[in-house]
C-alpha cells in the first residue's frame, strides 16, 4: 500500500493514530506522576541501576507482561479481523504488519524475557548463591533487551512495522520487496535484544556450573535449575546463528550485499535455512524452562518426589542435542529432496520421544500423591492433556508426506499455539503465582487465580481448536480475509469469542495483581506452600544478599528433608560478612547508545549511527578502566536485618 | 611494575586479530584464484578462532577440564551439524520437483 510508504510518522490510521495518542498521553502522565511523588531518585537508585538478579527479574517480568498485552491485542485485533467473511476492521497491509508483529512479540519479548525473568528470581536462590556470577553484565542483558523491545514497538507509530511475518523469509524481507524501514527495525532490535539474551546464557551457564552451595552436586540440584542449565547450553550454541543471519539481513538490506538475493550468487532460502537452524532450538529454549517449573511445581504439591529425576536430566541432555537436528521440518516444501525430508522427519519423531517421557514422569509424580488445588498446579494439571494435543499434532506434521496438505494452513497454527501457550504461557503463569510470594511477601488470590485459570483454559481451547478443524478444511494461514462461500465463517466466529475471553482471563489474572498488593495477608514463613527446594529455606521478601549463612546440601529436596527431620541446614558456623557488587548506571546508558544507534541505523542516518556506536565502545572502555570491587555488609548490618525480618532462618 | 600492569597478552590478540581481518580482506582486494581465496580465507579463518579461543577467552587456563571438554564437543556437534546439516538441506539434497 502506497500510504505506508515514504512516511515518518504514522498519521493516516485511525487505529495507529489513537494508539499514538494514548502512548503519547501514557508516558506523559507517567513521567509527571514520577515527578510528582518524587520518584526519580528511588527509581534510578533501586530499580534503573540496580545489579540484584531478583530485581532484574521482576523488571523482564514487567516488560513480559507489557508485551503480553502488546501482543495480546494484536491477537485480538487478527481474530477481529477474520471473525467474518469480507470484514473491513484491518486491511492487507495492517494484517501483515499485525501478524508479524504478534509473533514476533509474543515469541521473543513476552515467552523470552517472562522465562529469562523467573530464572533471574530463581535460579540463584535455588542453588545458594548470592547473585549471578557477573551482576554488571545480568544488568547489560535486561537493558539491552528493554531497547531492543522498544525499538521493536516504536516502530508501528514511527516509519511503519515489518510486514513480513516474524520469520521474515527472503526474497519477501528484502529491499525490493519490501521496501519500507519495517524490517530494518525487525533485523536490528532482534539484534540488540538477542545480544542482551546470549550475555544472559553465558552469566547463567556460569553461576549454575559455579555457584552452587557447597555439596549440591549437579545430581542434586532442583529440576527447574536443571532445565535452565540446558536451556542456556542451547542459548549459547543457538544465538549466535541468529546473531549472523541478521547481520547478513542488514546488510542485504542497508549495503547492498546479496547474500539473500535471488541472483548474482545469492540464496533466498538460506535465510530460511538459517533463520530456523536458531528458530527450532529457540522453540526448546522457551519450553525446557517451563518443564523445568512444572516439574517443581507437580512434586510441591502432590507431596511427593519427582519422579524418575535421572530420566528427566537425560531426556532434557537429548532434546538439548536433537533439537539441533530438526530445523528443516520448517520447510518441507520448499524443494529438499526426499533423503533431506526423510532424514528430518525421522529426527522430528525422535524428539517425541524424551518429551513423552517427561509426560509420563509427571504422571507418575502425580500417582498416589496428596494433591492440593493450587492455581499454579490447576495450570499445570491442564498443561499435560492439552500440550499432548499439540505434541501430537506435532507428530502428524513430522511427517514430510502428510506434512504438503497441512503446511501454511491453520492447522499449523492451531499446534504451534497448543504447544506454546500450554507449554510456555501456562508455566510462567503458573511460575509467576508459584514464586510471587518469594519474591514480594504475599500470596496471590487465589479465588481470582482459579477464575482467571478457568477463563483462559477453556477459552483457550475455544480459540484454538476451531483452527485445526478451519486448516484441515483449506483455510491457509495469514489470509487476511476471505469469502463467505468458503464456509469459514462460523469457525472463525468461535475462535474469535474464545480471543476474547482470553483477553478477559489475562484482565482478571491482573486484576488479581492489584487486588492482591492491596488486600492480600502477608506471608511470614518464606515458605507458604511448603515447598521443596532451596529458595524457600529464606525469607520472603528475600534480603538482598539472598542468605544470610550459605547453606550446605547433601541431598535431593534437601530443604525438605531438613523440615521433616527438624534439621538445620546450616551447621554452627557464624555469619561472616558478605561481598555484594555495586550498582551502576553504566549498563542503562550504554544500552541507550545501543539504541540511539539502532534507531539511526534503521533509517540509515549514518553519522548519527557512527556517532553512537561510538559511544558504546567509549562506555566499553571506561568499564574496562574501571575499578569496582563491591562491597561488604558488615556482620552487624546482616544481623539487624534478619531481625527485622523475624530471625534467620 | 608496568610489565604486570599492561595487557600484553590482550594487545597482542587485538593486533593480531586486525592483521588476519586485513589478511583475508585482501581477497576481495587483490584479483586471486579461487581456490586461492579460498586457502587464504581458511588459514585466517582458523588461526583467527585460536586467537580468540587463547588469547581472549583463555581456554587453557581452565582448570575443570571435564567442563571444557563437553563444551568443546557440544559446540563441535552444533558447528558440524549446522555447515553439513546446510549444505545436506541447501545443496547435496536439493532437488526441484
Amino acid at each position: 500500500m502506497e500510504s505506508h510508504e515514504q512516511q515518518f510518522l504514522i498519521l493516516n490510521e485511525p487505529m495507529i493514530l489513537a494508539a499514538m495518542i494514548s502512548i503519547v498521553v501514557g508516558g506523559l502522565s507517567l513521567v509527571i506522576g514520577v515527578t510528582y511523588f518524587k520518584k526519580w531518585g528511588y527509581l534510578w537508585r533501586e530499580w534503573i541501576t540496580t545489579v540484584d538478579h531478583k530485581k532484574i527479574g521482576v523488571m523482564y517480568i514487567l516488560v513480559a507482561l507489557v508485551m503480553l498485552f502488546r501482543g495480546g491485542v494484536d491477537a485480538l485485533l487478527m481474530r477481529g479481523q477474520t471473525a467474518m467473511p469480507e470484514n473491513g476492521l484491518l486491511d492487507a497491509q495492517h494484517y501483515n504488519e499485525i501478524f508479524t508483529t504478534h509473533g514476533v512479540i509474543m515469541i521473543l519479548f513476552m515467552a523470552m524475557p517472562f522465562i529469562i525473568g523467573l530464572m533471574n528470581v530463581v535460579t540463584p536462590l535455588q542453588i545458594g548463591a548470592r547473585d549471578v556470577a557477573f551482576p554488571r553484565l545480568n544488568s547489560v542483558s535486561f537493558w539491552l533487551f528493554a531497547v531492543g523491545a522498544g525499538l521493536f514497538n516504536i516502530s508501528f507509530i514511527i516509519g511503519g512495522s515489518p510486514d513480513a511475518g516474524w520469520s521474515a523469509y527472503f526474497p519477501l524481507a528484502s529491499l525490493e520487496f519490501s521496501p519500507t524501514v519495517g524490517n530494518n527495525y525487525y533485523a536490528i532490535s532482534l539484534q540488540i535484544a538477542g545480544l542482551g539474551t546470549l550475555a544472559t546464557g553465558i552469566n547463567f551457564l556460569v553461576t549454575i556450573l559455579k555457584m552452587r552451595a557447597p555439596g549440591m552436586t549437579l545430581m542434586k540440584m532442583p529440576m527447574f535449575t536443571w532445565s535452565i542449565l540446558i536451556t542456556n547450553v542451547i542459548i549459547v550454541f543457538a544465538f549466535p546463528v541468529l546473531t549472523v543471519a541478521l547481520a547478513l539481513m542488514t546488510m542485504d538490506r542497508q549495503f547492498g550485499t546479496k547474500f539473500f538475493t535471488m541472483q548474482d550468487g545469492g540464496m533466498d532460502m538460506l535465510w530460511a535455512n538459517l533463520f530456523w537452524v536458531w528458530g527450532h532450538p529457540e522453540v526448546y529454549i522457551v519450553i525446557l524452562p517451563a518443564f523445568g517449573i512444572y516439574s517443581e511445581i507437580i512434586s510441591t504439591f502432590a507431596r511427593k518426589n519427582l519422579f524418575g529425576y535421572k530420566s528427566m536430566v537425560v531426556s532434557m541432555v537429548a532434546i538439548s542435542l536433537l533439537s539441533f537436528l530438526v530445523w528443516a521440518h520448517h520447510f518441507y516444501t520448499m524443494g529438499q529432496g526426499v533423503m533431506v525430508n526423510s532424514f528430518f522427519s525421522i529426527t522430528t519423531m525422535l524428539i517425541a520421544v524424551p518429551t513423552g517421557v517427561k509426560i509420563f514422569n509427571w504422571l507418575l509424580t502425580l500417582h498416589k500423591g496428596k494433591i492440593t488445588f493450587t492455581t499454579p498446579m490447576l495450570y499445570s494439571l491442564a498443561f499435560i492433556p492439552i500440550f499432548t494435543i499439540g505434541g501430537v499434532t506435532g507428530v502428524m506434521l513430522a511427517m514430510a508426506s502428510a506434512d504438503y496438505q497441512y503446511h501454511n494452513t491453520m492447522f499449523l497454527v492451531a499446534h504451534f499455539h497448543y504447544v506454546l501457550i500450554p507449554g510456555t504461557v501456562f508455566a510462567v503463569i503458573a511460575g509467576f503465582h508459584f514464586w510471587f510470594p518469594k519474591v514480594f511477601g504475599f500470596r496471590l488470590n487465589e479465588k481470582l487465580g482459579k477464575l482467571a485459570f478457568w477463563f483462559i483454559t477453556i477459552s483457550f481451547n475455544v480459540a484454538f481448536f476451531p483452527l485445526f478443524i478451519l486448516g484441515l478444511n483449506g483455510m491457509t494461514r495469514r489470509m487476511y480475509t476471505y469469502s463467505e462461500s468458503t464456509g469459514y465463517g462460523p469457525l472463525n466466529m468461535l475462535s474469535f469469542l474464545g480471543a476474547v475471553g482470553l483477553g478477559i482471563g489475562f484482565i482478571i489474572l491482573v486484576y488479581n495483581l492489584y487486588w492482591s498488593i492491596r488486600y492480600s495477608p502477608r506471608d511470614e514463613t518464606g515458605d507458604p506452600w511448603d515447598a521443596r527446594s532451596l529458595e524457600w529455606a529464606t525469607h520472603g521478601p528475600v534480603p538482598f544478599y539472598n542468605f544470610a549463612r550459605i547453606p550446605k546440601i547433601n541431598e535431593l529436596d534437601a530443604f525438605w528433608y531438613a523440615k521433616r527431620n527438624n534439621k538445620s541446614l546450616y551447621d554452627d558456623r557464624p555469619i561472616e560478612k558478605i561481598h555484594m557488587p555495586n550498582n551502576s548506571g553504566m549498563p542503562f546508558l550504554m544500552s541507550g547508545a545501543f539504541f540511539g544507534a539502532g534507531f539511526c541505523l534503521v533509517f540509515s542516518w549514518w553519522i548519527p549511527t557512527i556517532i553512537f556506536t561510538i559511544l558504546i565502545f567509549v562506555f566499553m572502555a571506561l568499564r574496562s578502566f574501571e575499578k569496582d570491587h563491591g562491597y561488604y555488609v558488615s556482620v552487624e548490618e546482616i544481623e539487624r536485618i534478619e531481625r527485622e525480618l523475624g530471625g534467620e532462618k | 611494575m608496568m610489565k604486570q600492569l599492561f595487557p600484553k597478552q590482550h594487545v597482542m590478540g587485538f593486533i593480531f586479530s586486525m592483521v588476519l581481518s586485513v589478511v583475508a580482506l585482501a581477497v576481495i582486494t587483490f584479483d586471486m584464484s579461487y581456490k586461492m581465496g579460498m586457502a587464504i580465507l581458511l588459514v585466517t579463518a582458523i588461526a583467527q578462532a585460536l586467537v580468540q579461543l587463547l588469547l581472549f577467552m583463555h581456554i587453557g587456563e581452565s582448570e575443570d577440564k571435564g567442563t571444557l571438554y563437553t563444551n568443546i564437543i557440544y559446540a563441535v556437534f552444533v558447528g558440524v551439524v549446522t555447515i553439513l546439516g546446510t549444505l545436506f538441506t541447501m545443496i547435496w539434497g536439493y532437488q526441484i520437483y
